[in-house]
């Protein structure tokens, strides 16, 4: 496949974010953090309303729309910020956009920009990533 | 902190892989990661982050016979590394595809420390730190970049 500046891939990342999935994540990633795993520790000690995810598990599944888009044979880098917290119930949608494409030999060395919201349509996660396809 | 040896392993990467939502078989077969060039099934791009496993010293998990500061009979403890530790920025650099049967091991280097004042007045202190994950060979395969913030003191409430 080749790319082209402006080229945009959309992704809902997940719907109705479930609680055992965060504890999923905490358990695939080694990442117990009662903040994320404990209701009870969450509410009462952290004075949230409710658990939430990890910031990591919101930069994995946006990795899979750059995975899914670029390839995970042909990726070089990957970089993000966290703007704000992802809730139990939560929506994800992903949008990438390509913002450059240099040839590289014979391949095209791609550069994107990827934006991650809420249902709300707040932004929770924003990164910047690089393959050589 | 150090880790000595972190094997990529298929039993994690597909628990990772299921934790993230992502039903790509080249997670799952070896003969569909062939299919895209590569000699292995090869793991996710923040899989790293499940070095934690691998790490004797990780806080953030219970260990037998130690203190665990979520809930029990009672609603937990404040945890001991100090509130207000936020992720604000993660980084990686891929230097080749990381496949399971890779062993890796991992360095890691504090960096610079910054402040900024945060928009209602409080300090917010910037702290960031680089782990290089190196194969067998000694190669490095990922280079992982944190930049963490914490809150110095509470911000006015004005």
């Amino acid at each position: 496949m080749t790319f082209q500046v402006g080229q945009t891939f959309t992704e809902v990342l997940v719907e109705d974010l479930k609680r055992t999935q965060i504890v999923q994540y905490a358990g695939a990633s080694g990442d117990f953090n009662a903040l994320h795993t404990d209701e009870v520790y969450a509410t009462q000690i952290g004075g949230f309303p409710t658990v939430f995810g990890h910031g990591m598990l919101t930069m994995a599944m946006t990795g899979r729309l750059i995975t899914d888009t670029l390839g995970i044979a042909n990726l070089t880098r990957f970089s993000g910020r966290f703007t704000a917290q992802v809730w139990p119930g939560d929506t994800l949608t992903a949008k990438l956009s390509v913002v450059s494409v240099q040839p590289e030999g014979t391949k095209q060395q791609v550069d994107v920009t990827v934006r991650t919201v809420n249902q709300q349509g707040a932004e929770v996660f924003t990164a910047t990533a690089s393959a050589q396809v | 902190m150090a880790i000595g040896s972190f094997p990529v392993e298929a039993g994690q990467v597909l628990a990772f892989a299921r934790a993230i939502g992502d039903e790509s078989p080249v997670y799952r077969s070896a003969a569909a990661a062939a299919e895209i060039g590569l000699a292995g099934i090869p793991a996710p791009p923040t899989y790293v982050q499940a070095s934690a496993h691998f790490d004797p010293d990780y806080p953030l998990r219970p260990n037998p016979g130690q203190d665990w500061f979520g809930s029990g009979a009672g609603p937990g403890t404040h945890d001991p590394r100090g509130a207000g530790v936020l992720h604000a920025e993660q980084h990686f650099e891929y230097h080749r595809p990381l496949l399971v049967g890779d062993v890796l091991t991992a360095t890691v280097t504090p960096g610079e420390t910054w402040e900024k004042t945060g928009r209602r007045g409080g300090k917010l202190v910037f702290t960031e730190q680089t782990t290089i994950y190196r194969d067998a060979s000694g190669t490095p395969v990922v280079t992982a970049r944190v930049v963490a913030v914490r809150t110095e003191h509470a911000p006015s409430q004005k």
